[in-house]
């Protein structure tokens, strides 16, 4: 039983950095629902919608899940694996079109 | 000479890091995970398995939106409130993000007490962090019978494509049963901290093993997790 010396070696942070985040957490929700209330459209909205939630993601991750301290075996073992999600979504895009051109082309426009 | 054999009997060579590290971690012919106990990498790997029932979620949402020739609801208004007045847009929403990310912050908090062995600092942050995830279960109770109300149901909604509803049903309602088991599990593990089952190594009720404070982190895993599939869903749901 290793365990409790391998796990008490790099849970010692202090409370300020959990502090920091959750301040810079609140901050990019701020911008994320800013993004909302004053209206921004197009590329400009999709950008920033992703951009706040990846910083986000990112945070929540590596300092509150403690992933930034983990060797890179279990990094890559959790991290990576979705990624191969994206391949899913590039088909299912294709496919939406697909579908969408069926309905327009079968059913003569809005159903 | 025999200091130098002594000392490599004792400790064990340190790991290489980096890819060299991940490497031999994945070659080595043993755990591969090697300062993570079986609880955290067990509760990482169903975290991955749930990461892909959210992913297939919202690429089902993201499939019906593109391939329907009906306009898509505005979420900015379908979830706007009347306030003084004026609709303010997504206001309850993102209310019910900030009060998740202040969970997330508690819940780190209390796993770094957790580690210094403070009983009662972190079985109180855990009761504040399951409490703060109540109130985002009953503000989601309070939005869904607001939209029930309106005339949203799964089969269709007043202001476009009729997947709207269903989408909606299914994701917020996926991610509040998490949240929800969440909050009970939070509070056994706030309860067994409270008791100090982990200070005079008391068995587990189920298992009949002796707790660590280390099922305190593995709880955060879980709480962390929730506030993250929602960082997602308050991007592609309600902002996009």
């Amino acid at each position: 039983m290793a365990q409790p010396a391998a796990h008490t070696e790099h849970q010692e942070h202090p409370i300020r950095l959990y502090l920091v985040v959750w301040g810079l957490l609140f901050v990019l929700s701020l911008f994320s629902y800013m993004i909302d209330y004053i209206g921004l459209h197009g590329y400009l909205r999709w950008s920033l919608i992703l951009l706040f939630m990846m910083l986000k993601a990112g945070l929540i991750v590596a300092i509150f899940m403690h992933m930034a301290w983990e060797r890179l075996a279990l990094i890559y073992a959790i991290v990576l694996p979705p990624l191969m999600v994206l391949v899913f979504v590039a088909m299912m895009v294709s496919e939406s079109h697909y579908v969408l051109l069926s309905r327009l082309t079968f059913f003569g426009g809005p159903q | 000479m025999t200091d130098v054999v002594e000392t490599e009997t004792r400790l064990p060579p340190p790991r290489p890091g980096g890819l060299r590290g991940f490497a031999s971690d994945w070659a080595s012919d043993q755990r591969t995970f090697k300062n993570v106990s079986w609880g955290k990498a067990m509760m990482w790997i169903f975290l991955l398995s749930d990461t892909f029932v959210f992913g297939c979620f919202l690429l089902a949402y993201m499939s019906a939106r593109m391939s329907t020739s009906v306009p898509w609801p505005n979420p900015s208004e379908v979830f706007a409130l009347h306030i003084g007045g004026q609709n303010v847009p997504l206001i309850l929403i993102a209310i019910m993000t900030f009060v998740l990310i202040s969970s997330s912050g508690t819940m780190a908090m209390a796993v770094n007490y957790g580690y210094r062995r403070d009983r009662r600092k972190t079985a109180l942050l855990m009761l504040l962090t399951a409490i703060f995830g109540a109130a985002f279960v009953g503000m989601q109770a309070f939005e869904w019978t607001k939209l029930i109300s309106e005339g949203v149901r799964p089969w269709g909604n007043p202001w476009g494509a009729a997947q709207f509803g269903s989408t909606f049903f299914m994701i917020t309602g996926f991610h509040g049963t998490h949240v929800t088991i969440g909050v009970i599990f939070l509070l056994i593990v706030a309860r067994k901290v409270w008791r100090g089952d982990f200070d005079t190594q008391k068995r587990g009720f189920f298992t009949s093993r002796k707790g660590h404070y280390e099922i305190v982190e593995i709880t955060g895993l879980y709480w962390h997790f929730v506030d993250l599939v929602w960082v997602f869903i308050f991007a592609f749901f309600y902002l996009w």
